[in-house]
């Protein structure tokens, strides 16, 4: 058996049979990249001198986080017993935050690697994309990686694998991408083992984009699998969901680098370029046809990216707020999901109110932000959404407590999740514990083996976005995993709780909380800023109220001396320069009414990382 | 020790722009002469001082009276080439480091040179910081026959643990002795005391006020301590061993020192200076003449290592290091090793950072808009005095003087 393909199919003239679509479902760092790199080689797509390590993950961030935000599809040829097949591998994003981006990579696909780490087991997220992936009728092949590891289990974890999908243990593969074993083994199996794509050759075309990519260079790079029909240059397609129309510039496969094509017919997957210069124009979901014969349907399953999580982002420096807003608009033609809007605070100046996918996607736009456009930036902290109705029936949505509305409320609604929790058993009660805490409602409880367990829990989304995740790490010793996603609203028993300095409500402070907990997020606050705002010429109360109720209160002491005694022997210039210091330090200050809050404050105020420290001090 | 400030480098001829001394005839001329030696040093002090006899290279202590005396014909001859008028000193003061540590007879050398160079005015104002352990009753003899005028004496406390913590090394007792001997040959007498170091308690400080006024002197200073970076006190602070200084307790003290002095009959004038009526002098001859002319920004010549100058807007500084001084004031070269040239900008921040310490304030109308606008919120919250404003005078008030930095900021818009 020759693995290397003779005669590579072409685009546009591939027979679907010879077709396999397949993506790789993997929790964060269970090596996904690594093997898929090392298919490229093997196929001979890339040769090692070409190799650049992951390379399917083309951002730093990516690369540094061990995680691949943006889904690529490359394809490859492979030989068996004589036939040469293109198999396409699409590239899935690994992260709860982007369940929708995975349900469409899985939309395109007839099958799935189900890959997991033979040291680790399976983890929450992946668990949820192979539902995901079952429920898309996808084939599954598990596989198990690293089996070059001293602490894989290879046996422990097979037999979990099999027993969650219901094939014997020996059908579970065992590879490893850093050596390369059991990967031609693997490729064979995905032609042997992964169905052709069906589609209807003659019929106007549907082609599903599963992703969109911004190039400086060609503008948007939309992915797409096609259905029914033809793809071919030149042509005038119609996007389903927004009637827009664009000319076909460019169409092709990647292998590995973009290689233009006559066309993409049934079956295939690729890419295209219109020449768009914003993703939103061409969105994951979407289907795309033909202008002159477009289809009557559009694939389904089409939706607009949910903003679940909600953040101010302030420039340190007040001068920095037409680059960050510059730079919004730069991520937004890469981030159909990124939504925001102008914001100003009291306490922090102009900036943007941003809508997220979830917290991993707030931390890797502000990451992107700081790093690649230099800025220094502090975050409110995060918020979701609440649907408030108010006495005279009307509905309020809130994304940001400083909108929460004054007058009497009939009923506020906050957006629930259910969560699936993995968790060796010894930990059950503390994730029980926990999650109670944290106003969670227990569905149900499976043993996946002997001493892994799976909870279920329906949570409101506040609490996860607070600190649920960091909380279940610290008690688990870091050994659970959680997944969630959206599962609608409840009615709760919401205020919000307002910081007071010197009578001056700090917005960026403010917090929608559940009644019982208002108490101690004022005495957290009110205590954190205590400690964090210098003395002041005057005393300042700080206080926690919630409308004109205060439930906690704390004091700054004035400062009773600001003078420096000693001259210093004619040594003027030295003391004018401890003068300038203090201005430049005021610089630094923001102002609240008449009380400077040094910037510091305000950051080390809204980042949880401080309460963390507290708790290990303990 | 401090790093001296940046700033320009200073020419080797030490020449003045023709600017620096336009003025001269209408601004007093003061001489400060730095002795830069210490019998050991304190734990609390960042001074440009050293306690070795020999510095090495032919340079030694016993040779520093000429040395000074050199710099001290050097200064007349610079500010002659750059065209000032002659002026006889109105103030000179030896500071240190401890200038009794050296001989009472070299101290009245430099001080004839000083004479001798530019002359004293009439009434010229000759201050002597001295060791209360390092005089005789004969210092004070030399001094007054050589026509200083004035002692100033470092007490800083009367409470011994006090004292141990700072690494005095003075006997208490010699303190009020020294004073005595001061007052019976007719010179001034001035007592500098520091509170609010670490462990002294509101009663340690009443008894070392107590003592101060007990000798009574004619002056006293009061500062509070100041960790400077650098010293063995920063570094015993650092490392747990000794307790922060409590800027509320200095508060304390300050008000406490405020109040006794008051009551025994000084009145302030500085921030830290106080001043009575005694021996057939008013409180306001009483004052340091030689300390107002820093607050009022007059002109001074700096001799000695490290020491600062300035000349109506230009400040220099010193080499710190006696030796290189030494050898560059012998090459006929200036000791100068930075200076800077203030801009209008700088002049007015400096001219409200110093005149706001002083009883007479500032007159409102020197102050730029923002200034004056600063004002009326400034007597609300009680630090500038209503009535001294209406009279056209930023003048603190008691509270005030506690934040005459703040008030500094406010009135400069910061």
């Amino acid at each position: 058996m020759s693995p290397l393909a003779v005669n590579p199919p072409a685009p546009a003239s591939t027979d679907p049979s010879v077709i396999r679509n397949f993506c790789i479902i993997a929790h964060i760092d269970h090596g996904k990249s690594t093997l898929a790199d090392r298919m490229l080689q093997a196929t001979g797509v890339v040769t090692p001198r070409q190799m650049k390590a992951q390379y399917l993950d083309r951002m730093d961030i990516e690369r540094e986080r061990g995680i691949t935000i943006k889904s690529q599809a490359v394809r490859m040829p492979w030989n068996v017993d004589g036939t040469d097949y293109a198999l396409n591998m699409i590239d899935t994003p690994g992260h709860v935050d982007f369940t929708y981006e995975v349900s469409r990579s899985l939309a395109a696909c007839e099958a799935t690697i189900l890959l997991v780490d033979a040291a680790q087991g399976i983890e929450a997220q992946t668990l949820a994309n192979l539902y995901l992936a079952i429920e898309n009728d996808l084939t599954i092949i598990p596989v198990l990686n690293k089996i070059d590891l001293p602490a894989a289990q290879p046996e422990k974890y097979a037999a979990e694998l099999a027993n969650l999908i219901g094939v014997e243990p020996e059908e579970v593969l065992k590879v490893s991408g850093k050596t390369g074993e059991g990967v031609a083994e693997l490729l064979d199996r995905i032609v042997r083992d992964v169905p052709a794509p069906r589609g209807v050759k003659d019929a106007p075309s549907r082609a599903m984009i599963f992703d969109s990519v911004y190039d400086t260079y060609r503008g948007v790079v939309t992915y797409v699998r096609v259905v029914d029909g033809t793809l071919v240059p030149r042509e005038r397609i119609q996007m389903m969901s927004t009637g827009a129309t664009h000319e076909m510039l460019e169409i092709g496969v990647i292998s590995p680098e973009p290689v233009p094509s006559k066309g993409l017919g049934v079956g295939e997957v690729g890419y295209l370029i219109t020449g768009v210069k914003d993703v939103r124009q061409s969105r994951v979901g979407d289907t795309v046809t033909n202008q002159q014969k477009p289809a009557q349907e559009s694939l389904g399953g089409y939706e607009d990216p949910k903003p679940m999580v909600f953040s101010g982002l302030f420039p340190v420096e007040g001068s920095d707020y037409p680059v960050l807003r510059d730079a919004l608009e730069k991520l937004q033609l890469n981030d159909a999901a990124l939504v925001y809007e102008p914001e100003t605070s009291t306490a922090l100046g102009f900036g943007f109110r941003c809508g997220f996918l979830g917290l991993l996607h707030l931390e890797i736009t502000r990451d992107r932000l700081e790093r690649e456009f230099n800025l220094d930036l502090i975050s409110t902290a995060p918020s979701v959404s609440y649907n408030v109705t108010l006495e005279d029936r009307s509905e309020v949505k809130v994304t940001n407590p400083s909108e929460f509305p004054e007058g009497r409320i009939l009923e506020i609604r906050e957006p629930m999740v259910s969560a699936t929790i993995l968790v060796p058993s010894e930990f059950i009660g503390a994730v029980m514990e926990l999650s109670q805490s944290k106003r969670g409602e227990m569905k149900g409880m499976d043993y996946l083996s002997e001493d892994r367990v799976e909870l279920r829990y329906r949570l409101p989304l506040a609490e996860i976005v607070f600190d649920f995740f960091d909380q279940l790490k610290s008690r688990t010793r870091g050994y659970a995993s959680l997944d969630w996603k959206a599962d609608g609203e409840q009615a709760s028993e919401l205020v919000k709780v307002d910081i007071l300095l010197q009578g001056e409500q700090v917005d960026a402070f403010s917090a929608i909380t559940h009644k019982d907990k208002a108490y101690s997020y004022g005495v957290l606050m009110t205590g954190k800023l205590q400690k964090l705002i210098p003395r002041q010429q005057y005393e300042v109360p700080i206080q926690a109220a919630i409308g004109s109720r205060i439930i906690a209160r704390e004091n700054i002491r004035a400062i009773r001396k600001d003078v420096l005694s000693k001259c210093y022997g004619g040594d003027i210039s030295r003391k004018r320069k401890l003068l300038e210091k203090q201005k430049e330090g005021k610089k630094r200050m923001k102002m609240v009414g008449r009380v400077e809050v040094p910037q510091e404050a305000f950051v080390a105020a809204l980042s949880s990382d401080e309460d963390n420290g507290k708790d290990k001090k303990k | 020790m401090p790093a001296q400030p940046e700033g320009d480098p200073a020419p080797r001829d030490g020449a003045l722009p023709a600017s620096s001394v336009a003025r001269a005839a209408e601004r007093t001329l003061s001489l400060y002469v730095h002795v830069p030696f210490c019998a050991v040093r304190c734990g609390y002090c960042d001074f440009n001082t050293y306690t070795m006899e020999q510095l090495g290279d032919g340079v030694s202590r016993a040779d520093y009276h000429a040395d000074a005396a050199a710099e001290i014909r050097f200064a007349r001859a610079v500010l002659d080439a750059a065209g000032a008028p002659p002026r006889a000193l109105h103030s000179v003061f030896f500071g240190g480091g401890t200038p009794t540590l050296l001989p009472a007879r070299e101290l009245a050398a430099m001080l004839e040179q000083a004479a001798e160079s530019f002359g004293l005015a009439p009434d010229a104002e000759v201050t002597v910081e001295a060791n209360p352990d390092s005089v005789t009753a004969e210092t004070f003899d030399v001094l007054a026959a050589a026509g200083v005028t004035r002692v100033s004496f470092g007490m800083q406390s009367a409470v011994p643990h006090v004292l141990a913590v700072l690494e005095r090394t003075h006997t208490p007792a010699n303190v009020p002795r020294a004073v005595g001997w001061a007052k019976e040959r007719g010179l001034g007498t001035s007592v500098d005391l520091i509170y609010g170091t670490p462990g002294e308690s509101p009663a340690d400080w009443r008894a070392s006020l107590e003592a101060a006024i007990a000798m009574a002197p004619d002056h006293v200073s009061a500062y509070s301590l100041i960790i400077e970076d650098g010293t063995k006190l920063a570094a015993q602070i650092r490392r747990g061993e000794v307790p922060e200084v409590d800027p509320d307790d200095q508060a304390e003290k300050y008000v406490l020192a405020d109040g006794m002095l008051r009551d025994a009959g000084f009145g302030w004038y500085e921030v830290s200076n106080w001043s009575r009526a005694a021996h057939g002098r008013t409180a306001e001859q009483n004052r340091s003449a030689h300390n107002l002319a820093y607050w009022r920004n007059q002109d001074w010549w700096g001799i000695g290592p490290g020491a600062h100058s300035h000349s109506d807007g230009v400040r220099w500084w010193n080499i710190k290091h006696p030796l290189p001084y030494t050898n560059r004031v012998r090459a006929g070269e200036s000791p100068a090793v930075g200076r800077e040239t203030l801009d209008a900008q700088t002049r007015y921040v400096e001219h409200v950072m110093l005149g706001i310490r002083i009883r007479e304030g500032l007159p409102v109308d020197s102050l730029r808009p923002e200034g004056r606008r600063a004002v009326a919120g400034l007597i609300a919250d009680g630090w500038l005095d209503g009535a001294a404003a209406v009279a056209g005078r930023a003048v603190l008030t008691d509270a005030g003087r506690l934040m005459a930095d703040a008030v500094t900021r406010r009135l400069l818009d910061w």
